[in-house]
């Protein structure tokens, strides 16, 4: 099986000098320009929460959201840790953008052929042994790239390491099962624009728990409705032939007269 | 000029304004896309048109299976009159579905990749093949009104041999779509209003349709009663009314025990704009016309039962809406209204509904098709055995 890959992002290093986005647009020939939210031009974007950078990107989820809602399986979980939009199979529905639990996938809202625009976790790169532009852009060391477990247990080792600098939370451990990008914080998340309130199960499981009954409907629901159908339309055939059989009696009396 | 003057009634003309801005809206649409023709962004990627086009125009349908299985599957023969103008109704829900959801999706003419590429895990896989499935039920279970037109002796026999089977796949397939659109937001349990959101979101779906569509039968047979200058069935849309009764209070009854069960009963008394609207709907579309239907001199009066079927459509429109639009506005931080050009779009295709509709009844079968039933209608072969045994012995 292959590792699983991850970033760290520890806010704390984070100087917001901007070069993750910028790195970030040249890898995936995106206009450029510095902006503060993610959109149809910003697969990562950094905006600041009282003297706080908070880089912002898809998480990549161990169990995606966005790949389970989608009718047409237009996103992938690789092994390696990176989900990919296969643009080709998207027939629009933007179930995906509704769905995620972080917000992530973007829409061009302006073309006639939209596409949803979202962080690759640069699967090309990693595929050549690189690691993604942005951690590798970044100069203070606030994103590093590496093992999911790795970085996992290099994460808690700073925490403990420095229990008065760091919350007691990496964020994207536990959230909705687990993510590949995970952050460090000095602030409680929830001031920094986290959604803190997340179950740390996989969402997947929500509707697979209703759509997995499908098959228990049809064959129950299929055998009830035809059986009252039995029942009914029975019914109905001997209510005829009694009242035919009293009519046939009543003309042999009648003969008999 | 004073010719046709006179000839254009007040409903016509507002019928072809509404369908001029709608022809606008579809340009714009087409040629500009969706971020110029909508309200919708980034964080509300879903507006009208999947709240009121498909979630409403496949539960205002519902009356098509509930009607089909009364009358063919439990055999209440007397509701038989009502079965063709629910279907046609039915009908006419799909196609909001199918024509709202031509506008909305993104990239429309890739709808077909649902038939060959395949996720099982998806909601609206589920979705896309109900919707593909029951249109064509539905076009199969209507087709006799056309063979009828036509003549078509022959093709009608085939479709009546299937008749049974197709009913029990229509009302499965349909089992499956209502509650299906609710599955949709359980995904969302962090985003979704606490009053909304709950794990019984199918069943609710599911229910509420039921109970829609019988107010929708009741809806419509006022409205052709009065096109076409028509009697109506009171006693059997008075009946129907109370099955409508029993489906709202089961409807009350899951609501309260579900919020009991999440502890969520206090959301009902918080000062939010979610909390009014939620009590509107609920007391609009629930409690009112519950209130009201059970009162036999209301349910058998024509004002009475028209109101409170009214009631019941406005209030499951309001549920739909709320869950995909009132619902998410908390969590996305941001208020949505349709533009003009969702409103115009949705609403023409609504007129195009109600246009197709009346020319429908006016040209086939609908209303005053011939009681092909009991003249000489064929026994069971056990029955003729019986019979002619019992001949034998006399």
């Amino acid at each position: 099986m292959a590792t699983k890959k991850a970033m760290l992002i520890d806010l704390t290093l984070c100087v917001g000098c901007n070069a993750c986005q910028d790195a970030c647009k040249i890898e995936n020939k995106l206009p450029e320009g510095e902006e503060h939210e993610l959109s149809s031009t910003a697969y990562t974007a950094l905006n600041e929460y009282n003297g706080v950078y908070v880089r912002r990107m898809c998480q990549h989820c161990v169990d995606p959201t966005c790949a389970s809602v989608c009718p047409v399986g237009a996103f992938t979980k690789t092994p390696e840790g990176p989900v990919l939009y296969d643009e080709s199979k998207c027939i629009g529905c933007r179930y995906c953008m509704q769905a995620c639990p972080f917000q992530v996938p973007r829409y061009q809202w302006t073309s006639t052929y939209p596409k949803v625009m979202k962080c690759k976790f640069c699967a090309e790169r990693q595929a050549q042994g690189l690691q993604p532009a942005c951690a590798e852009a970044c100069p203070t060391g606030a994103t590093t790239y590496g093992n999911r477990d790795e970085l996992v247990r290099e994460a808690y080792d700073r925490i403990k390491a420095e229990p008065e600098k760091y919350v007691n939370k990496v964020y994207g451990v536990e959230e909705v099962g687990g993510t590949s990008i995970l952050y460090l914080s000095s602030v409680p998340f929830e001031q920094l624009g986290f959604k803190t309130n997340l179950q740390s199960t996989a969402l997947p499981m929500l509707t697979w728990n209703v759509l997995s009954k499908i098959p228990n409907v049809v064959t129950v629901g299929g055998v009830m409705l035809y059986g009252i159908w039995w029942i009914t339309n029975r019914r109905k055939e001997v209510e005829e032939y009694e009242k035919k059989q009293q009519e046939l009696e009543r003309r042999g009396n009648g003969n008999n007269h | 000029m004073q010719n046709i003057l006179s000839r254009l009634s007040v409903w016509k003309v507002i019928a072809i304004l509404i369908l001029a801005s709608g022809a606008v809206a579809a340009y714009v649409r087409v040629t500009q896309g969706l971020g110029a023709s909508t309200n919708m962004n980034d964080s509300f990627p879903w507006g009208l048109w999947i709240g009121f086009d498909v979630l409403c125009g496949v539960g205002l349908a519902a009356g098509g299976f509930t009607v089909a299985a009364i009358v063919y599957i439990f055999n209440i023969k007397r509701f038989e009159p009502i079965v063709r103008p629910t279907i046609l109704t039915a009908f006419m829900g799909y196609l909001l579905v199918i024509v709202g959801l031509m506008f909305d999706l993104g990239r429309p003419f890739q709808i077909w990749h649902a038939i060959i590429m395949w996720n099982p895990r998806s909601v609206m896989f589920e979705v896309a093949w109900c919707v593909m499935l029951y249109t064509t039920v539905l076009a199969l279970e209507f087709s006799p009104v056309v063979l009828e037109k036509f003549k078509m002796k022959k093709t009608m026999h085939v479709i009546h041999k299937v008749s049974v089977p197709l009913i029990i796949i229509g009302v499965l397939l349909s089992t499956l779509h209502q509650s299906s659109l609710g599955s949709l937001f359980l995904i969302v349990p962090e985003k979704l209003h606490g009053l909304w959101y709950s794990p019984y979101l199918p069943v609710f779906f599911y229910v509420s349709a039921i109970a829609v569509g019988c107010a929708m039968v009741i809806f419509e047979s006022f409205l052709s009663s009065r096109a076409f200058k028509k009697g109506l069935e009171m006693n059997l849309l008075t009946e129907i009314g109370r099955v409508s009764v029993v489906m709202l209070a089961i409807y009350t009854t899951m609501k309260i025990v579900d919020l009991l069960d999440r502890h969520a009963l206090s959301l009902l008394f918080q000062p939010t704009p979610e909390t009014y609207f939620y009590w509107l709907e609920i007391s609009v579309g629930v409690l009112l016309p519950m209130v009201l239907l059970s009162i036999r001199k209301i349910r058998e009066h024509q004002t009475g039962l028209f109101a409170s079927a009214t009631m019941m459509i406005i209030g499951f429109i309001l549920n739909r809406m709320n869950v995909s639009i009132t619902g998410m506005e908390g969590w996305a931080g941001k208020s949505y209204f349709p533009s003009w050009m969702e409103l115009a779009i949705t609403a023409s295709i609504v007129t195009a509904g109600f246009i197709t509709f009346y020319y429908a009844a006016k040209y086939l079968p609908i209303y005053n098709h011939e009681q092909h039933e009991p003249a000489k209608k064929e026994l069971h072969p056990y029955v003729e055995d019986l019979l002619s045994v019992s001949q034998q012995a006399n």
